[in-house]
């Protein structure tokens, strides 16, 4: 089961906690990985313990060129791209009263028009080979929203609605399109939060606790499988109870 | 009939499954030949492909029968 030999996956925000966790975890069920960020460093050392299948490919998603360039470095390195997981984020939080153009651009850029883009990239291959998985990683903040995130909620929410249109546009070439809507997840993040405030965002989880990248990369192991083949246009929520969608 | 012809073709009968009769002069990929309008983007790539040429997207959406098809990749080469 969720056996990924001869696959090549392309991962974005490799050098993230949950990039890592990602990239990890698809390697160790055999596929080939194309580990793509903006710090190489944290990359580099990720390819030296990952060994054989995999590639650095250090790349800044907000230069709206990046995408084509980097779905071509991966398909030379790995020999075509099966698998690509969305999973390059980050935030800039203000109240919408005091956001700046900048910041809602710069969001919307990363978070969901790099995703658009490599998407598109990426298809082609997919669309010959018959098979490709894609899986984008939102948050439960697309769907329940958070004060001082407006800009990251947008992005979030518009990947489900990018996600299910693109399901239906690929659905019958055997290339399926899925999200994975993380809660509250333990990452360098999350660290920085105090006391009082992790304890009023556990107030709200029903499990008790944090999840961990490597509950969130299981769910992307799965929606990468053959045996998830059936399973399109859909949201996986990873949550721990927060949000019952 | 030209080379070209014959190449587009069989390209086309072989990504949409359809009779080689069928592929005539005026026959349109969408409305005759039963094309989706992704099997249309395909088919485009397909003739990249077999031909060394690139399509760009405003030509691509005039490329509607096998005629004009064959007529485009004519002149490109």
């Amino acid at each position: 089961m969720f056996d990924l030999t001869g696959k090549t996956a392309l991962v974005t925000g490799a050098s993230g906690g949950l990039g890592q966790a990602i990239a990890r975890l698809l390697h160790t069920q055999g596929a080939a990985v194309a580990l793509t960020g903006t710090r190489a460093e944290a990359l580099e050392s990720l390819a030296a313990e990952l060994g054989e299948r995999s590639h650095v490919l250090p790349a800044d998603l907000s230069d709206p060129a990046a995408g084509a360039e980097l779905v071509k470095r991966a398909e030379a390195a790995m020999g075509g791209v099966d698998i690509l997981v969305n999973n390059a984020g980050l935030t800039r939080d203000a109240l919408l009263l005091r956001m700046t153009d900048a910041d809602w651009d710069l969001v919307l850029a990363v978070n969901l028009t790099a995703a658009a883009r490599l998407s598109r990239a990426v298809l082609r291959g997919m669309m010959k080979a018959r098979w490709g998985r894609i899986v984008n990683i939102a948050s439960v903040v697309g769907a329940t929203g958070n004060a001082g995130q407006t800009n990251y909620a947008a992005a979030k929410a518009g990947m489900v609605g990018f996600s299910k249109a693109l399901a239906q546009e690929v659905a019958g070439r055997g290339i399926t399109v899925n999200c994975v809507a993380p809660g509250f997840i333990t990452t360098a993040m999350t660290d920085k939060l105090t006391e009082a405030q992790k304890a009023a965002i556990l107030g709200q989880v029903p499990v008790g606790r944090m999840g961990t990248p490597e509950e969130i990369a299981a769910a992307v192991l799965y929606l990468a499988s053959p045996e998830a083949g059936y399973v399109t246009g859909t949201t996986l929520h990873v949550n721990g109870g927060m949000a019952m969608l | 009939m030209s080379d070209v012809a014959e190449r587009v073709r069989k390209i086309v009968v072989e990504h949409l499954g359809v009779e080689e009769e069928k592929v005539t002069e005026n026959a349109s990929f969408i409305d005759d030949l039963g094309a989706d309008s992704l099997d249309t983007v395909e088919l485009v790539m397909a003739f990249e492909e077999e031909f060394g040429i690139e399509i760009p997207d405003d030509a691509a959406e005039t490329i509607q029968t096998f005629g004009d098809a064959v007529k485009y990749i004519q002149e490109a080469q």
